[in-house]
This record gives C-alpha cells, sequence and structure tokens, in this order.
C-alpha cells in the first residue's frame, strides 16, 4: 500500500525533541492540527498505524472510512482519551498535546461531539449548555459563578441557533435523538473552541435537520477549523472540499470528494475487493 | 441563596420547618415547663432525639458524595468518628484532676499505662477553639488526602467503595492499639464538663440538642445551595457521565475532591455533637458496618435530595431504638430485609413513594 503525499517530510517545525510549551495557539504554518506517525494498538490490534495528516487553520475537512479504519480512535488521540504507543500530535507549532490530559486540551481549544450523543440527561436542556460555557473551571470559580449578561445572551444565541429554544426548561433525558444531536453540538459551539472534532453528526435527524447541520458546520469554517467523520457519503459531498480515507489505521488517500471517490484504491477497500 | 428554589420544593421545605420546629420546641419546653409536666421532655428523650440529628447530618454527608456525586463511599463513618474523637479529647482534657487517678495532665487511661507525659497530638486539645477546629481539619485533611489518590488515579466504582471500606477498617484496628493514646477499645469517656457546664445537666442537653439542630438546619441550607449551584450541576453531571465532563474541560477529579472533603467535614462536626450526647467514643464507631448503615439511611430516605437523607436516618434510628429494645437479635436482619426491600421496590426511597403519591393525586 503506497502511503500519502504528505508523507516524508515533516511540516512541524519543532525546536529539538520538545517544543516550548505555552498556551498561544500558533499556525503560522497553516496546519492547526498536526498528527506524525501516530500509532495505537489495542491488545496486538493495530487501530492506527503510522498515521499522519495535517488540518489546516480555517479547514472543514471529512474524514471517511470504513468500520474499524481509525476514525474514533483518531478522535480519541487528539483529545486525550488514548495516548498513542509513538507519534508526534501537536495543536499549533508550539502545543505539544500528547503532554496534556483531557481537560486541559478541552480548555486549550479543542471540542469534541462524540459518536453517541452525550448529553446530561438529568440536566435541562439550559443547563448544558451552560455547563459547556467557555469560562473558568476550577471548582471555586464553578461554585461562586454567575452568568454575566454577555454570557446569558450567548447561550440565547446558541439555544436559537440549534432550535431548541422552546425546550430551554426541559430535560435534556427527554430529547429525541436528533434534537440530543443538536444540543451537543450547540455544548460543542459553547466552547468556542479553534478545532472542532464532530462524530458522525447526523445519525438520526430527518432530512431537514440534515440540511441545517450542513449549513451550520459550513458557516463554522474559516473562523474554526473542522473534523467531521460521517458514514452518509450524500452528506459528505454537501460539506466537504477535502476528503481523508481511513484504512486500516493509515491514511488511504487525500482529495476533493470527486477524486476521491474515483480513487481505484478506495473503490476497492469499499467494495471489499 | 436561592430561597424561591427551596421554597418551590414542598417536601424539602416541610422538613426543614418540622426541623426547625423541634430544633426549638424541645429546648424551649424543657425550659418553660417543670420536670414533672407532661411537656417537659427526659433527659434520654433529648439525647435521644439529639443523636438522630446527628446521623441525619451524617446522612446528609454521605448524600452529597453518594446521591449527588454517585461515590458510593462505604467509609464515611471514619470521618464521624475522627470528629468525634478530636472533641472527645478536648472533653478528656476538660476531666483534669477530676478524673480517678486525680492526674490534672494524664486522662486516666494514660496513668493506668504508666505514661510520664502527654503525647504531642494530645496537645491543644484543652483550648475548645483549637478542638473546634480539628473537628473540621482531622476529617478534612485525611478525605483530602484520600481523595486525592484515589480521584487522580480515576478509582471508580466498586473498586473505590472496597478501598473506603477497608480506610475505616484501618482506623478501627489502630484505634483499638493502646499504643495509639486514645484510650485502646475502650476510647474516650467519663466527661465532666464542657466548657465549664456539667455535661450530664438537663441544661447542658438541651444547648446541645439545640446546637444539633441547629447544625442540621445550617447544613442543609448551605448544602442545598451548594447542590443548586453551578458546582452542583457539575457534580451531577460527572455522577452521570463522568468521561464526559472532562472534555468539557473540567478537572473532574478536583469537584469529587471538593464535595468529598466538604462532606467529611460535616461527618466530622456530627460526630463532634454525637459525642458529647452519649458520653463516649470508642474504635468500634470506625467498624464498617457503622458506615454501611448510614448507606442504608440514604437508601431508605431517597438519594439525591438531601431531606431524603434526614428523614432516613431518623426513620431507620427509631426503627433500631425501638426494635433493639424489644426484640434485639432481630435487628440486624431487620436492616438486611429493610434493605433489600428499599433496593428492589422503593429505588427512590420512602421520599420517593411520597412523591408518587403526591403526583398521583395531582394528576
Amino acid at each position: 500500500m503506497s502511503q500519502p503525499a504528505v508523507m516524508g517530510q515533516s511540516y512541524l517545525d519543532v525546536g529539538g525533541s520538545r517544543a516550548i510549551h505555552d498556551n498561544s495557539l500558533d499556525v503560522s504554518h497553516g496546519p492547526v492540527l498536526y498528527l506524525e506517525g501516530v500509532s495505537v494498538s489495542f491488545d496486538g490490534f493495530k487501530a492506527l498505524n503510522n498515521l499522519s495528516m495535517y488540518i489546516d487553520a480555517g479547514e472543514l475537512r471529512c474524514v471517511i472510512g470504513p468500520n474499524g479504519a481509525g476514525k474514533t480512535t483518531l478522535m480519541d488521540v487528539i483529545t486525550g482519551k488514548t495516548r498513542p504507543d509513538s507519534g508526534l500530535v501537536y495543536f499549533g507549532q508550539t502545543i505539544d498535546l500528547l503532554d496534556m490530559d483531557e481537560p486541559a486540551i478541552a480548555q486549550v481549544g479543542i471540542g469534541r461531539k462524540f459518536q453517541k450523543p452525550s448529553v446530561f440527561d438529568a440536566l435541562t436542556v439550559y443547563e448544558n449548555l451552560e455547563l459547556a460555557l467557555k469560562t473558568e473551571k476550577g471548582a471555586w470559580r464553578t461554585l461562586f459563578h454567575r452568568l454575566s449578561g454577555e454570557q446569558q445572551s450567548r447561550i440565547e444565541q446558541v439555544l436559537e441557533t440549534i432550535h431548541l429554544q422552546e425546550l430551554r426548561r426541559q430535560y435534556a433525558g427527554i430529547l429525541s435523538h436528533g434534537q440530543k444531536q443538536w444540543l451537543e453540538i450547540g455544548m460543542l459551539l459553547m466552547q468556542e473552541p479553534k478545532v472542532m472534532l464532530v462524530d458522525e453528526p447526523i445519525a438520526g435527524m430527518t432530512h431537514q435537520e440534515i440540511e441545517r447541520t450542513a449549513e451550520l458546520l459550513l458557516s463554522l469554517q474559516g473562523e474554526r477549523s473542522l473534523v467531521v467523520v460521517e458514514h452518509d457519503m450524500e452528506f459528505v459531498r454537501s460539506i466537504a472540499r477535502r476528503v481523508t480515507v481511513l484504512h486500516e489505521g493509515s491514511v488511504l488517500t487525500e482529495g476533493s470528494m470527486d477524486e476521491v471517490q474515483n480513487d481505484p484504491r478506495v473503490i476497492q477497500v469499499y467494495l471489499g475487493g | 441563596m436561592r430561597i424561591a428554589q427551596l421554597t418551590q420544593d414542598k417536601t424539602g421545605a416541610t422538613v426543614l420547618g418540622v426541623l426547625s420546629a423541634v430544633t426549638l420546641i424541645i429546648p424551649l419546653f424543657n425550659l418553660l415547663f417543670p420536670v414533672d409536666s407532661f411537656l417537659h421532655f427526659s433527659a434520654y428523650t433529648v439525647s435521644l432525639l439529639g443523636k438522630y440529628l446527628t446521623f441525619a447530618l451524617l446522612a446528609l454527608s454521605l448524600d452529597l458524595v453518594w446521591g449527588y456525586a454517585g461515590i458510593l463511599a462505604l467509609g464515611q463513618g471514619a470521618f464521624f468518628a475522627l470528629g468525634g474523637y478530636a472533641m472527645g479529647m478536648y472533653l478528656m482534657r476538660q476531666i483534669g484532676a477530676l478524673g480517678v487517678y486525680g492526674n490534672p495532665l494524664l486522662p486516666d487511661f494514660m496513668v493506668f499505662l504508666n505514661w510520664q507525659e502527654l503525647p504531642w497530638y494530645w496537645h491543644g486539645f484543652d483550648h475548645f477553639g483549637f478542638a473546634l477546629l480539628m473537628v473540621l481539619l482531622v476529617p478534612g485533611t485525611l478525605a483530602f488526602v484520600f481523595g486525592w489518590l484515589a480521584f487522580r488515579s480515576r478509582v471508580t466504582g466498586v473498586y473505590l467503595s472496597i478501598i473506603t471500606q477497608a480506610l475505616t477498617y484501618a482506623l478501627l484496628l489502630a484505634f483499638f492499639r493502646n499504643e495509639m493514646g486514645f484510650g485502646g477499645n475502650n476510647g474516650l469517656t467519663d466527661f465532666k464538663t464542657l466548657l465549664g457546664f456539667n455535661i450530664q445537666s438537663e441544661g447542658t442537653r438541651s444547648v446541645l440538642f439545640l446546637l444539633s439542630g441547629l447544625s442540621l438546619i445550617g447544613a442543609y441550607l448551605l448544602s442545598q445551595w451548594i447542590v443548586s449551584s453551578k458546582l452542583g450541576r457539575v457534580v451531577t453531571a460527572i455522577r452521570d457521565q463522568e468521561a464526559r465532563v472532562r472534555f468539557l474541560g473540567y478537572r473532574v477529579e478536583m469537584f469529587k475532591l471538593w464535595i468529598f472533603v466538604y462532606a467529611a467535614m460535616l461527618s466530622g462536626i456530627a460526630g463532634a455533637l454525637y459525642v458529647p450526647q452519649v458520653g463516649i467514643i470508642n474504635p468500634s464507631e470506625f467498624s464498617p458496618l457503622n458506615s454501611l448503615e448510614i448507606v442504608i439511611w440514604v437508601a431508605v430516605g431517597g438519594r439525591g435530595t438531601l431531606y431524603g437523607a434526614i428523614i432516613g436516618a431518623v426513620l431507620v434510628n427509631y426503627a433500631k431504638t425501638v426494635l433493639t429494645g424489644l426484640l434485639p437479635e432481630i435487628w440486624l436482619f431487620s436492616l438486611g430485609a429493610i434493605f433489600v426491600i428499599v433496593t428492589l421496590w422503593l429505588p427512590k426511597g420512602v421520599v420517593g413513594l411520597w412523591q408518587s403519591r403526591l403526583q398521583e393525586r395531582a394528576a
């Protein structure tokens, strides 16, 4: 299997073996997210195999691939849930994500929507958004936290975007699957991350909701970078500029939707040839 | 304080009302009516009810940890006992030369063991203020160190429960040893005075009862405020989906630690109020069975409501008083039966049953 074009040279300009650790995001070289030579194995199974990919600042990237290709593991590695056996994962030029745990990575500006909608059922829609709000997250600060006027209007704004204004006082547990997906997207917006990792956003949505999701994701690119994992090819086609195909834990190919769909290797992988 | 929120919850407001009434009426009646009046509560009743109040405070603290943060702590009794020992040490120092051996400095058990001087950790306990500080600091520090290690290592669920049980068991064994300097298996007892007042007198007992009631009310209001703060919502979120909360940028271990330490301090206060009312503290308070009983109180009352824990503690302990008086040998079987019944048919406890009745009537 041939390696993707980007291999062989490093885009990552790190001084020595370890970069200077500060919290300012440096995207002067273009990419906001660097993964180089990342490998993860679970009991001998290689979930990620020497994977390298680069996400540019402001781009919307779709990641596709058959089941078990490593899509969710990729997100786990970026957000600190899974520690790779080898490889580099950088946020901008200077922030080494492998040095950080989940809360630190979230605070530095990487947000994630899970495959299975993960909202807090025992809290109301409004409270779910309030918890996700970008603010001080220490225990004492949280105890005395009161929403400022600005923060309240921010929540209102997001409620409007995700079309859940009328359900704000309802417990999240009673929402439909599609509404939960929207609420989780809303929580992601509340975090104001620089990179959004969005795992299967449209599962359980109606046709109309899917269209609105596509619109929303498209409106976010530029200001933020998005990595969207999705199975629905029609949806991917409707939003993607650039598509990465994963297969057996590595990047199989990268390019526009048309290029990717006409790539014989991709066809072979998907048809199981 | 969100007063509106407190009054919205009718059951909570009712419990608070009854609690306030009981707290004020019993000491007041004992002050106003002569000893032979039927409105005068006996010293036994006052102490018994006072004990229930301290148990209710202990149950409230476990409800914060278990009902809200989802940590099934099976060692909450350890913090209660430590608070009790801190108060007991003050009461021992108060005995002074009134002890059997008449030693002005050393408590009787130390004289008995032929000790020549007071161990360093007994210094300062002759000051009431210092003792009160220790009532909070000793349980708080133990909870902090234990919680720091356990929560940072992400120990959860059954494993955490077992470690908390081991913690209280280890303390039980340690406090049994005479060399520890806490009176061995006899513990600390024969208390004479508290701040100069005779600990046996009716007046002192009434005041202790009043203080127990006020502490419980204060702890309930403060805890209610905490659980309805944003921190309370984060803690609830951790209970339901711990891993997810981390991805929102919260350090889960710090929130667990916060609530765990706060609850340990409440338990310490409960223990400190308990000891002068029952007149003794010994290592059996560390027994793992005691901590399991606290879990049953909360389960019977209904967890995650705070007032449910208060109701549960009073109900189960009243049943215990009655049953151990009538048929002592069946108490443990009854306790087991109560736990099975509550687990199978009353997952939300007595409070849940009551509320579903109210809803049925409203519907």
